[in-house]
C-alpha cells in the first residue's frame, strides 16, 4: 500500500506485497481475501516447519547417541541436509503464498516436502537398527 | 489398487492435473493444502514418537524397542505418502466436479496408534515390573 502507482511494474521483487488482481479482473477490489485463506496457510507452511524442526533435533540426538560415529556423523549430516530441503520447498511456497490469489500448489512442491519427510524416517530408521 | 497407480502417475507428470477440468476457487485449493500440511505433521508426529520410543525406553529389550519404533516410523512414513496420494486425488476431485475422495485411512491409523499406545502401557508397565 502506498507505494508506486499501478502500472509502474515495481521491479523485479517477487517478494513485495500486494500484488492486487495481477489478472485480468478490475485492480484492487480484491486486495486481499476476507478470509485470510493465504495467510492461514502461510501460518500451516510455518508450523509444519517448526514440527520438521523439532522432529530434526530429535534425530539428531539420537544421531549422536553413541557418541560421534562414522554412522551417526552421516545420520546427523543427512538429517542438516534435508532439513534445508524442507526449508527450501516451505519458503518457496510461502513466498508464492504472498500474493491476493496464490496458484495452486506444485505438485512437485508436495511430492518433495512428503519426500524429505519419508527420507527424515528412513535415515532414522537406519540408525535405529 | 490401479487407482492408486493412475495417482501415483500424477505425482510425476503434475501438468497433466492442470489439463483436467477447470480450475477450482483458490480458496479451495488453498484447503486442500493445509489439509495435506496437516497431515505431513501427523506424519512428522509419528516419526518424532518413533525417535522418542528408542531414546527415552532404554530398559526396554532390544527387540520390542526397535520394533515399536520401526513400527512408528512406518506409520509415518505411510501418513506421508497417503498425504501427498490424497492431495492430489482431492485436486483431481474438485477440477473435475467430482465428489472428494472418501478414505479409510484415518480409521485405520487411528487404530494403529491406539494399538501401539496400549502395547506401549503394557510394556512400560509390566516391563519394569518384571
Amino acid at each position: 500500500m502506498g507505494g508506486p502507482s499501478p502500472g509502474s511494474g515495481a521491479g523485479s521483487g517477487p517478494g513485495s506485497g500486494d500484488r492486487s488482481g495481477s489478472g485480468s479482473g478490475s485492480v484492487g477490489v480484491e486486495a486481499r481475501d476476507p478470509g485470510l485463506q493465504p495467510e492461514r496457510t502461510r501460518l500451516a507452511w510455518r508450523r509444519t516447519t517448526l514440527s520438521w524442526t523439532v522432529v530434526a533435533v530429535l534425530g539428531i540426538k539420537l544421531a549422536l547417541l553413541d557418541g560421534a560415529t562414522a554412522a551417526g556423523l552421516t545420520g546427523l549430516a543427512l538429517a542438516a541436509l534435508l532439513w534445508i530441503a524442507f526449508l527450501a520447498v516451505s519458503h518457496r511456497r510461502i513466498r508464492t503464498l504472498d500474493a491476493a490469489r496464490p496458484r495452486v500448489l506444485s505438485a512437485r512442491g508436495a511430492v518433495l516436502a512428503a519426500g524429505c519427510t519419508v527420507a527424515l524416517a528412513v535415515c532414522g530408521a537406519v540408525l535405529i537398527w | 489398487m490401479s487407482r492408486f497407480v493412475q495417482s501415483l502417475r500424477l505425482w510425476f507428470a503434475p501438468r497433466r492435473i492442470r489439463d483436467e477440468g477447470e480450475t477450482p476457487d483458490y480458496r479451495f485449493s488453498l484447503a486442500n493444502e493445509r489439509t495435506f500440511l496437516a497431515w505431513i505433521r501427523t506424519a512428522l508426529a509419528l516419526i518424532g514418537g518413533g525417535f522418542a520410543v528408542d531414546q527415552f525406553l532404554p530398559d526396554l529389550r532390544w527387540a520390542v524397542r526397535v520394533g515399536l519404533a520401526l513400527a512408528l516410523l512406518a506409520a509415518g512414513v505411510l501418513c506421508a505418502l497417503r498425504a501427498v496420494n490424497h492431495w492430489i486425488r482431492c485436486e483431481r476431485a474438485m477440477r473435475r466436479g467430482e465428489d472428494l475422495p472418501v478414505s479409510r485411512f484415518p480409521a485405520v491409523l487411528s487404530l494403529t496408534v491406539a494399538v501401539v499406545a496400549v502395547a506401549m502401557v503394557v510394556l512400560v508397565v509390566f516391563g519394569r515390573a518384571g
